[in-house]
């Protein structure tokens, strides 16, 4: 899936420098860049940029942008900015870096944001109840799950219930795809 | 609540037009459309199915919790039931599960891909699980079924077996919803989403017809048998 990229930016010429860099990249798909905020909102819906990459003085913090809690921003950067200013950014490239460098900072923007999306996006598990559900994906019994954490089988099955009862998924494999969906496990966890 | 059911001279299209899921039963048993005005009776000789046995099948799908007493299905003519499980098999595991597969392959193009492999494990050990269970009957109980039905008695198998081992397999189908509507990513597009949902309810649907025909139809049927035939 490729990460869906916007651009704002005034000066055509950092635009147009910007574009030809990320251009041939297979795994950015470059939306049309907009010059200022006033069609953000339309832009938003239409394109729903992965990662919006914003020229800071354009706006005080990315929180006035309303954007969409999964989207990474990356400041774009040419003059001097005040570090406080760019600590509200998930990222931020000066147009002096190096090709290589500016690809990657956007890319990794793209995916943590994601990643941390998901995660915080853990439907209301308990931590005790992730633990658990790992476990579950992986194969183990509720004897193994409650040797390996010190608890009752009583409780790990308790754990499941509710488990069940959150998710709505009744199937090992089914919570094994629910945990690989949320980023709980990797796919060398999955047995 | 029986004035409800059709009987063999209502029209086969009144039938079909207010229960249109029937469509599947009707090829199962090998009955075409284009009946014109003819009645259920009239449709059914044609193809040679047994009036009662259709109208005894359509009854499971027309009426929810619908279970046939034993006297009607004692007095029905159970010889195509069989062929008829058979054919509802073929349809999962060659035409059904292989379009939602494919759905889901569309699906999982969009995702990461260590999260579209387990998505699609997910379903490829489903498909499997369904196979293995069809297999079993097939191996197992339907012979079983069909020497009795020829007069046989194998002490070797007992339909109660089947009563124990008769796993669900709707269960799994309604997992993948629960994914589909509450885990995927939010940034999904296509129409394959929204089609694989109507698969899906509809594979579920008529699973769970199959495993009640199996249950509240073959299995006292073939209980029967099991105490007449030595």
């Amino acid at each position: 899936m490729k990460t869906r990229v916007l651009i704002i930016e005034p000066s055509k010429v950092i635009v147009a420098g910007l574009m030809s860099l990320l251009h041939d990249q297979m795994r950015f798909k470059l939306m049309t860049p907009l010059s200022s905020l006033d069609t953000l909102t339309e832009r938003l819906i239409t394109d729903q940029p992965d990662v919006v990459i914003i020229n800071p003085t354009l706006c005080a913090s990315p929180s006035q942008l309303h954007l969409p809690a999964a989207t990474a921003t990356v400041a774009l950067v040419y003059q001097y900015v005040e570090p406080a200013v760019l600590r509200h950014y998930d990222a931020t490239i000066d147009i002096r870096d190096s090709q290589p460098t500016i690809i990657e900072t956007i890319a990794e923007a793209a995916s943590s944001q994601h990643a941390e999306q998901r995660s915080s996006n853990n439907y209301d598990l308990t931590k005790r109840e992730t633990m658990v559900l790992v476990k579950v994906a992986m194969g183990l019994t509720n004897k193994e799950i409650a040797d390996q954490l010190n608890v009752s089988v009583h409780t790990v099955m308790s754990h499941r219930k509710n488990i069940m009862s959150k998710t709505g998924i009744k199937s090992v494999a089914g919570l094994t795809v629910y945990a690989m969906l949320n980023n709980l496990i990797d796919e060398n966890t999955v047995i | 609540m029986d004035n409800a059911f059709y009987d063999r001279s209502c029209k086969m299209s009144e039938l079909v037009t207010a229960h249109a899921t029937l469509v599947m039963i009707l090829r199962r048993m090998g009955i075409a459309m284009g009946f014109g005005n003819k009645s259920i009776d009239e449709v059914c000789r044609q193809y040679g199915v047994d009036t009662n046995f259709f109208l005894l099948i359509s009854h499971i799908y027309t009426h929810d919790g619908y279970v046939p007493s034993r006297e009607q299905i004692l007095s029905t003519d159970m010889s195509q039931l069989v062929d008829y499980l058979r054919a509802s098999h073929r349809y999962y595991v060659e035409t059904r599960l292989p379009h939602i597969k494919s759905h889901l392959g569309a699906i999982a193009s969009q995702l990461p891909e260590r999260m579209a492999t387990v998505f699609m494990r997910f379903f490829d050990d489903y498909m499997r699980e369904v196979c293995e269970h069809f297999e079993h009957e097939e191996q197992n109980v339907y012979p079983h079924v069909e020497a009795l039905q020829r007069g046989e008695r194998d002490t070797r198998y007992s339909i109660d077996t089947f009563i124990d081992s008769h796993g669900n397999l709707e269960d799994k189908l309604a997992d993948l919803l629960q994914i589909i509507f509450k885990y995927l990513p939010e940034n999904l597009v296509g129409d394959d989403l929204v089609d694989v949902v109507y698969d899906i309810l509809q594979v579920s649907h008529d699973l769970n017809k199959h495993s009640l025909i199996e249950e509240k139809i073959l299995v006292p049927y073939v209980k029967h048998l099991e105490l007449t035939t030595r």
